[in-house]
């Protein structure tokens, strides 16, 4: 089984230490390892002890009501909202964010100029290090501001739509919330795509431009199709962490437990704030119940997860096939 | 080989030959696509009264753009047209995104420089009232340092040596479920690990508010990033160099001890580093755990606490014009005690980078 | 339509460093000329300039002229994109796009050039047409809409070299095309370099003397004096006075296996 002894049979007794040195250090590397299986699911285990606790004792319908009452007697409340803010929250996010961030990864790996690429790309990488509270703190009191210009913009402009209404009191809304998430996964997303671009084979690129390709045929026609699956895994990567983000939309958000058809107005809300928020004032029951709806979003960014890791191991056999 | 000899002669083009020299846009009709498009943009803009200089500059920019590609494709034709289209949105793209981070990052410097003295750095908000000048963030600083270093006492062993197993030792089913589980550990969202802590330590097991607490949800977190890091480095060590140390009959943790890991540290270091930066700035678990405390509390172990992003978090909510210039001025320490982390790293990452056939 | 190549004053530098210095020459229509010489005497730089490749390569820059029957390829106004167009490339590691099937490859550039305007039959024929000109289409006629990145490496490049014809370019570039090929992929290339010679203006770079003697007409010697000074364009002539008796002794060593 292990080289290093192999042939060592001669002289037991080092034999036997060789044996106990990898024996012990085997062991501590594989019991590490299950150390981890066995935090994940704890972690899954207390949850869901939890949840169920909490969901038992539940007076509305978890899934559909429309308020979040956990402290009071009997405790009703239930995640409508809560689902309904995080997932469009994310998705506004998403749409925002994922094709500049591509646009950048195109800038910073085919169009800027060489002296330029490598510093951009370095102080992306930074960006991405900033902690989700700044920019929290920055949306709150410098982004949310700002955006009231433009969502009267918007409203004069698309307002019979409904949905891009707004009534002038402070852009606290989901939409705010997505355009803040979009920025903070900005960082993210173009540093993934960026290092995937970077990865095109020259020889396929310079195949192009021997055909007579344009700059943006080369990209097409390599570079895209070459990177595709990690542009997807990478905004996957940046939804899961716009659905579970925290602190950025506990400080921008205005929340209330009601679903306002205009993205524009404040109102709403979403699990991670709903917690934060909700702590301090919660009982026992009301932490349960906070709980139950961690354990949800848990479940919500396994699956987004578990998509991008999917696509992530097709590729991989993909790039098998053609290597 | 076996094609047949099929006739020689050059088929006849498909499609139309190239003109080498092809007519082009000149460049000052470009320029004075880009001045009339400003100009319009603004003259709308006063016109209108828009308020908002980012709808002057998205009229002027949507107006520059339509038309230049609309001249090119008119006198250059339908490739060079999306060529250029293409290169005037990727700089768009660039633009756009530059303009709020470079607002972020200006914002926080500007407005919290005003805040940091040595009295910020060395008092806690014993006694402040919110409304109140003064005080300070050393509670918090002292704070985030005691849980980072905690959860990285918690994390690193099991991160590193999973990392070891995953790359050494690791075949099989058991290896592939890990492999597995930290990339799902690692779209955990903090503040799911915050409530696992919390219904785990201090709910089930009674223990209250610390900065243990807190620390432990840090480790969730960071042991996925040490892991993948570490593996990554590990794999990028020759097999030829384990090869040659086993061949020279040096056992197998040996050579990890001695060969593997010494020749991967540069990397690891880096990995690590870049882990810490990122949970010195997570709030979500904290809030949950280590509470907030106005008063030092120099005890990790016991009794609540406070840290950099949560004062951050408690100032913004205060909501009085001296609480603000604190949080900007925590702020700016906060991003300060993540980029030092995180150049240092950088730097690490450069002196001891493995020579690979870059 | 084969065109002739004249090369005049051509000096070549990445960044600071010059590469190749003051060539001039002349290549023949409908004719394989060869470049040989020792590495890093820039012969893959020179043959890089001809399709104005040279410069995408961070740092290239290139002074002197390039006439392309009587149009100076480097002169202003001059679209590097319809050089390149014109004047096609096979590299020396085969390069088929990995992500398009053999068909796709073969029609990758016509796609480009307004391709989607073209019947799907004219496609089918130009596609056809190519493989079998790159003595390919027997062995690929069944798997056409497998990915190209299956084929051997042989095949691959006989692939790339139909991709390369498929868009009718007037030259053909070629940089050490069989260097990662068996014997026996190489000799079927060297076959189909000396047919699709009737049609085009090929250049080959080889490292191999072989090669060169068995399928170009012309050949050109390119030498160094010494690591790190720009390469140079020591004689060009008829293959078989090159390799007989060349009127320069440095091309004589090195064909005599004396250094390089």
């Amino acid at each position: 089984m292990d080289p290093a002894n192999a042939g060592d049979g001669t002289r037991p007794g080092r034999d036997g230490t060789v044996r106990l040195g990898d024996r012990v250090f085997g062991g501590l590397a594989k019991g590490s390892g299950i150390t981890l299986l066995l935090i994940m699911a704890a972690i899954a285990v207390f949850l869901t002890i939890r949840a169920v606790v909490a969901i038992s004792r539940d007076e509305g319908n978890f899934l559909t009501t429309f308020e979040w009452d956990a402290n009071s007697h009997p405790p009703v409340f239930g995640i409508a909202v809560l689902l309904f803010g995080t997932v469009v929250s994310s998705l506004i996010a998403i749409v925002l964010a994922m094709p500049v961030a591509v646009g950048i990864a195109l800038f910073i790996s085919h169009y800027a100029p060489r002296r330029l690429a490598a510093p951009i790309g370095y102080l992306v990488d930074l960006l991405a290090a900033v902690p989700s509270i700044v920019y929290g703190l920055w949306g709150a009191l410098y982004l949310v501001p700002r955006l009231t210009g433009f969502y009267e913009w918007l409203d004069h402009l698309f307002g019979w739509t409904g949905i891009l209404s707004y009534n002038g009191t402070p852009a606290r809304s989901l939409m705010s919330v997505g355009i803040l998430l979009a920025i903070m996964i900005l960082p993210i997303i173009t540093s993934v795509t960026r290092e995937i671009f970077r990865q095109t084979p020259r020889a396929h690129q310079e195949a192009a431009l021997a055909l007579g390709a344009t700059r943006w045929e080369v990209i097409t026609t390599t570079v895209l199709p070459f990177g595709r699956s990690g542009i997807i895994s990478a905004t996957m990567l940046g939804l899961g962490r716009a659905l579970g983000e925290t602190m950025a939309v506990a400080t921008v958000l205005s929340p209330s437990f009601l679903i306002n058809a205009s993205l524009l107005e404040s109102g709403g809300g979403t699990f991670a704030q709903n917690i934060a928020s909700q702590f301090k004032e919660a009982t026992s029951m009301g932490r349960d119940a906070l709980i139950a709806s961690g354990l949800v979003l848990f479940v919500l960014t396994l699956l987004v997860n578990g998509a991008a890791r999917l696509i992530i191991a097709r590729r991989r056999e993909y790039a098998g096939n053609a290597g | 080989m076996s094609g047949q000899a099929v006739a020689t002669a050059a088929a006849p083009p498909p499609v139309a030959r190239p003109v080498l020299r092809p007519t082009r846009v000149p460049r000052w009709a470009l320029g004075a696509v880009l001045v009339g498009s400003l100009c319009f943009g603004i003259g709308v803009g006063l016109v209108a009264e828009l308020s908002s200089r980012v709808q002057w500059g998205l009229i002027a920019g949507v107006l520059f753009v339509s038309t230049t590609f609309a001249l090119t494709y008119a006198i250059e034709g339908r490739r060079l047209a999306v060529d250029r289209l293409a290169a005037l949105l990727v700089w768009a793209c660039f633009a756009i995104a530059v303009l709020p981070l470079a607002a972020l990052v200006w914002e926080t410097v500007s407005r919290g420089v005003a805040g940091i003295s040595w009295h910020f750095l060395t008092h806690s908000m014993n006694g402040v009232l919110s409304w109140q000048s003064g005080g300070g963030v050393y509670h918090a600083l002292l704070g985030t340092v005691q849980q980072v270093l905690i959860a990285s006492v918690l994390a690193l062993p099991i991160g590193l040596l999973t990392a070891i197993y995953l790359v050494e030792y690791g075949r099989g089913r058991l290896a592939r479920a890990i492999t597995f589980f930290v990339d799902v550990m690692t779209g955990i969202p903090s503040i799911v690990a915050g409530l696992f802590v919390l219904s785990l330590w201090i709910m089930t097991l009674g223990f209250g508010y610390s900065g243990l607490a807190g620390a432990m949800a840090l480790a969730v977190l960071m042991m996925p990033i040490v892991v993948r890091s570490t593996e990554e480095m590990l794999k990028l060590v020759p097999e030829e160099l384990r090869e040659a140390s086993l061949a020279l009959g040096v056992p197998k943790w040996r050579t990890i001890l001695k060969v593997v890991l010494p020749t991967a540290i540069g990397g690891i270091t880096t990995g690590v580093m870049l882990a810490l930066a990122r949970i010195a700035g997570e709030t979500a678990p904290i809030i949950l755990l280590v509470f907030g405390n106005a008063m030092i509390n120099a005890n990790p172990f016991e009794g609540a606490q406070s840290s950099l992003p949560l004062y951050v978090y408690e100032q913004w909510g205060a909501g009085t014009a001296s609480s603000y210039d604190r949080a900007w001025a925590a702020a700016l320490v906060l991003i300060a005690f993540v980029m030092v982390l995180n150049l240092a790293a950088r730097a690490v990452a450069r002196w001891k980078a493995p020579r690979t056939d870059r | 339509m084969a065109k002739r190549i004249d090369v005049s004053g051509l000096t070549a530098y990445y960044g600071a460093h010059k590469a190749i210095e003051d060539i001039t020459l002349h290549v023949e229509p409908q004719a394989v000329t060869a470049f040989i010489g020792p590495s890093g005497c820039g012969k893959s730089t020179f043959l890089r300039t001809l399709n104005r490749m040279h410069e995408v390569t961070p740092g290239g820059r290139v002074e002197g002229k390039v006439l392309l029957d009587n149009e100076d390829l480097y002169g202003p106004g001059v679209d590097p994109v319809a050089v390149r167009r014109t004047i096609g490339m096979v590299f020396q590691r085969p390069n088929p796009f990995p992500t398009m099937s053999v068909y796709e490859n073969v029609a990758s550039g016509l796609r480009l050039y307004g391709g989607r305007r073209m019947r799907k039959s004219e496609l089918d024929a130009v596609v056809e047409k190519n493989l079998r000109d790159a003595n390919l289409w027997n062995e690929v006629k069944d798997r056409l809409h497998k990915p190209g990145s299956g084929l051997s490496g042989g095949q691959q490049q006989r692939l790339c070299i139909a991709r390369a014809t498929a868009v009718s370019p007037d030259v053909l570039l070629m940089d050490e095309p069989c260097s990662a090929l068996d014997p026996i992929s190489t000799l079927a290339i060297e076959d189909l370099i000396s047919k699709l010679k009737a049609s085009y203006t090929i250049v080959i770079v080889t490292h191999n003397m072989q090669q060169a003697a068995r399928v170009s007409d012309r050949t050109a010697f390119f030498n160094l004096a010494e690591v790190g000074d720009p390469g140079r364009l020591i004689e060009v002539d008829a293959t078989a006075k090159i390799f007989s008796n060349p009127s320069v002794s440095a091309t004589e060593d090195y064909i005599s296996g004396r250094f390089g």
